[in-house]
């Protein structure tokens, strides 16, 4: 099977391009970097069908040599109607997003946040410094209190709350 | 030629379309669903006595000739994967139906909800009865889609926030998919599962290991396999509680399924043992451990989910029929309790205006009948005998100690720490949800209010003058290192989604919900006996899993159905 390496190329872009975007936080970048990475994929049958040649239609008895795949046309018909349908979704989605917070940003999972501090706070409760006093926040040297600076998970938090 | 088998595809589609020109007369559109899913769940039962009787039903839709038609196929484990969740989908929309009448929500989320939970339904059954990769890639997107639209139902800003993750998780799976889709086809011209059965083993190793990785990938990531599985958690529990349970019950289930048709049929000589033994072993230990650090019921029970996934990909790994019978059972098995938990939890929910743990207690005296229906059910999960939990999981550990790897025993290892560990977590949560006094749990509260209100403004250096809260067991609070803010943010960002009250407060108030509404309590009910029921008939279920599971390692019974259909 011969390939033809425009459309590969041009896939390739397309991918690296969506793939860049979707890294993004913004809401509406993600839906472009989804449309470029639908494209790309889209092109990818077209190379998967093989080359190009004439349409697919065939009388009774007629002749079927250099007739194009139509299989794979199918297959991206039924891809794009379903990116179409997503970019209207994730389209309202983003103004949903920006009705209720003014913006569109993909954010954090809150309760991980909740979790992840429950944690800092169990770290520091009685119950811990009874049984590992060794640990770098809460030795006897007496540097309670100097902040969560001193603390690994307290600064860790502290560079969350700041991101 | 069987013309059942479309049918629990083409009822709930138009049905689906019946529904959407009903949403003026929501009485009428109520009683349609529950209708369309009745025969649903009639017609599946007929389509498994038939496959169990005489091997797997086709249909070539349209009649087109070769490869260019579309094959649906009923075997036995399409058939059973079909029949199990047509019932737990009209539990879940009896109950739905029930919550919808009380609440008196007839407006225009709910009128689109019957719809859009119908196409759910097709979309689940079409990817159990897929005969080839295209439609099942047409069947995930019909039930993604349906599943956005529920996930985010009402577009309230905490399930917009969670279904945005959800959502571009799923396209990216998608897009992977389409990916595979189209490699496949470039190295071998076809999609349909029985010609790829045959086209793939002429196959260089390379590319059709290549082939593999993709379509695996793209499955564990609808399945929820470790590391892949970190948005489950996060954007399952901020659905309406039917909806969780649905999702929770089915949506990873055909995930699964995905993966074992795709293992058994199309790569029956590469297993991959050792790669999806390691993945089952991760799942299972971060999923339960993510499970115990949870102050949220409905998240304990997303990251037990999590962690069950990695029973079901122990028996696909394995590729023994032992081990395959054994996932079988097991995920008939899971789809019921899960769904049934969750359930059950809607009504904790309504009941005590709060699924955290903090903020309620004292259920098992106030609502006893609550309190029974969450205890069996978690029971069940946790694989306490006579339960069927039990079983499925004796089943699996025969099967890896049939295998005889070191790998594969420590997978019992870590299957029994597993087990024991999700008993730790569901007793905690009776303990803490049910067993303790309201009056309790809102003292605990209180504590945790009392150091942000000023206990921890001036630190205090050494030991012995810290200021220490603790309250019965549950809550520690100390007044250390931990600054006043951090605190403070972290109550201001946990009751985002919470009502101001804890359940003490709305009792005293006289606020709360007292009663559950039959039609919400009978489903749950019915699905929790349903999962009782498994254990009852747990041998010749068992056996019907076995013969499943023959079916899918001889995979003659399948080609030949499907392959003599084209040239009769």
């Amino acid at each position: 099977m011969t390939i033809n390496l425009t459309l590969v190329l041009v896939a390739a872009a397309l991918l690296g391009c969506g793939v860049y975007l979707v890294l993004e936080r913004s809401l509406s970048r993600v839906l472009i970097g989804i449309v470029m990475i639908g494209n790309g994929v889209s092109l990818c049958f077209m190379v998967a069908g093989g080359p190009a040649g004439r349409a697919p239609i065939v009388s009774k008895g007629g002749d079927t040599t250099g007739l194009s795949d139509p299989l794979p046309q199918a297959m991206v018909l039924t891809a794009i109607v379903i990116t179409l349908a997503t970019t209207a979704f994730v389209l309202a989605m983003a103004y949903r997003s920006w009705q209720l917070n003014g913006h569109d940003d993909v954010q954090d999972d809150i309760e991980d946040d909740t979790i992840r501090r429950l944690a800092l706070r169990d770290v520091t409760s009685e119950a811990y410094s009874a049984t590992t006093s060794d640990y770098p926040g809460d030795d006897s040297s007496g540097d309670h209190g100097q902040g969560p600076d001193d603390d690994p998970l307290a600064a860790d938090a502290e560079e969350m709350r700041s991101q | 030629m069987n013309s059942l088998v479309p049918l629990p595809v083409l009822l709930p589609i138009l049905g689906a379309g019946a529904s959407l020109a009903l949403l003026h007369h929501p009485r009428i559109q109520r009683w349609l669903s529950l209708a369309v899913l009745g025969s649903v769940v009639a017609v599946a039962a007929v389509l498994l006595v038939q496959a169990d009787r005489h091997g797997p039903q086709t249909v070539w839709i349209g009649a087109w000739p070769e490869t260019l038609g579309i094959v649906l196929v009923a075997d036995r484990l399409a058939a059973l994967m079909l029949l199990v969740s047509a019932i737990v989908t009209l539990a879940v929309l009896a109950y739905s139906v029930g919550q919808g009448m009380t609440e008196d929500e007839e407006g225009a989320p709910i009128s689109v909800y019957h719809p859009t939970f119908l196409v759910l339904v097709a979309g689940v059954a079409n990817a159990f009865l897929a005969g080839d990769l295209f439609n099942l890639f047409v069947s995930f997107e019909m039930l993604l889609f349906a599943s956005y639209v529920l996930l985010t139902l009402g577009g309230t800003a905490a399930r917009v926030r969670a279904g945005t993750i959800y959502v571009l998780v799923n396209l990216l799976s998608s897009t992977l998919f389409l990916i595979s889709l189209a490699v496949t086809y470039a190295a071998t011209g076809t999609l349909t599962l029985a010609h790829l059965a045959e086209r793939l083993a002429e196959l260089p190793d390379h590319v059709s290991m290549m082939i593999q990785l993709l379509l695996l990938t793209t499955f564990a990531i609808k399945a929820a396999v470790f590391p892949l599985s970190l948005w489950l958690p996060d954007s399952y529990p901020t659905a309406p509680a039917p909806v969780t349970a649905v999702f929770a019950g089915l949506l990873t289930k055909v995930g699964v399924y995905a993966i074992l048709r795709m293992q058994t049929l199309l790569f029956p000589d590469s297993p991959l043992t050792d790669l999806l033994l390691w993945a089952a072993l991760l799942t299972m230990i971060i999923g339960i451990l993510g499970a115990i650090a949870q102050s949220d019921i409905k998240r304990m029970l997303s990251f037990t989910l999590v962690s069950h996934i990695g029973y079901l990909i122990l028996g696909i790994a394995l590729d023994s029929r032992t081990g395959t019978a054994g996932t079988t059972f097991y995920v008939v098995h899971h789809i019921t309790i899960q769904t049934a938990l969750f359930l059950v939890l809607g009504l904790v929910e309504r009941r005590a205006g709060s699924t955290a743990l903090m903020r309620i207690g004292g259920l098992a005296r106030i609502a006893p009948v609550l309190a029974v229906l969450f205890f069996v059910p978690a029971m069940n999960l946790a694989g306490i005998p006579p339960f069927s939990g039990f079983i499925g999981k004796v089943g699996l550990f025969q099967a890896a100690q049939l295998d005889g790897s070191p790998l594969a025993w420590t997978l019992v290892a870590a299957g029994a720490a597993t087990s024991l560990l999700t008993l730790y977590a569901v007793a905690k949560t009776w303990a803490v949800a049910f067993w303790r006094t309201p009056r309790e749990a809102h003292e605990a509260l209180e504590a945790i209010g009392e150091t942000v209100g000023g206990a921890v403004t001036e630190p205090v250096p050494g030991h012995d003058t810290r200021a220490v809260h603790q309250h019965r067991g549950h809550v520690h609070t100390a007044a250390g290192t931990v600054s006043r803010r951090d605190i403070e943010e972290a109550r201001r960002l946990g009751d985002d989604n919470e009502p101001d009250r804890d359940f003490y407060t709305l009792i005293e108030a006289g606020d709360d919900n007292r009663h559950s509404p039959l039609g919400m309590l009978l489903p749950a009910a019915g699905l929790v006996a349903a999962s009782v029921l498994l254990s009852v008939i747990a041998g010749p279920l068992y056996a019907l899993a076995d013969r499943a599971a023959g079916d899918l390692h001889e995979r003659t019974p399948y080609l030949s159905s499907v392959l003599t259909e084209e040239h009769p």
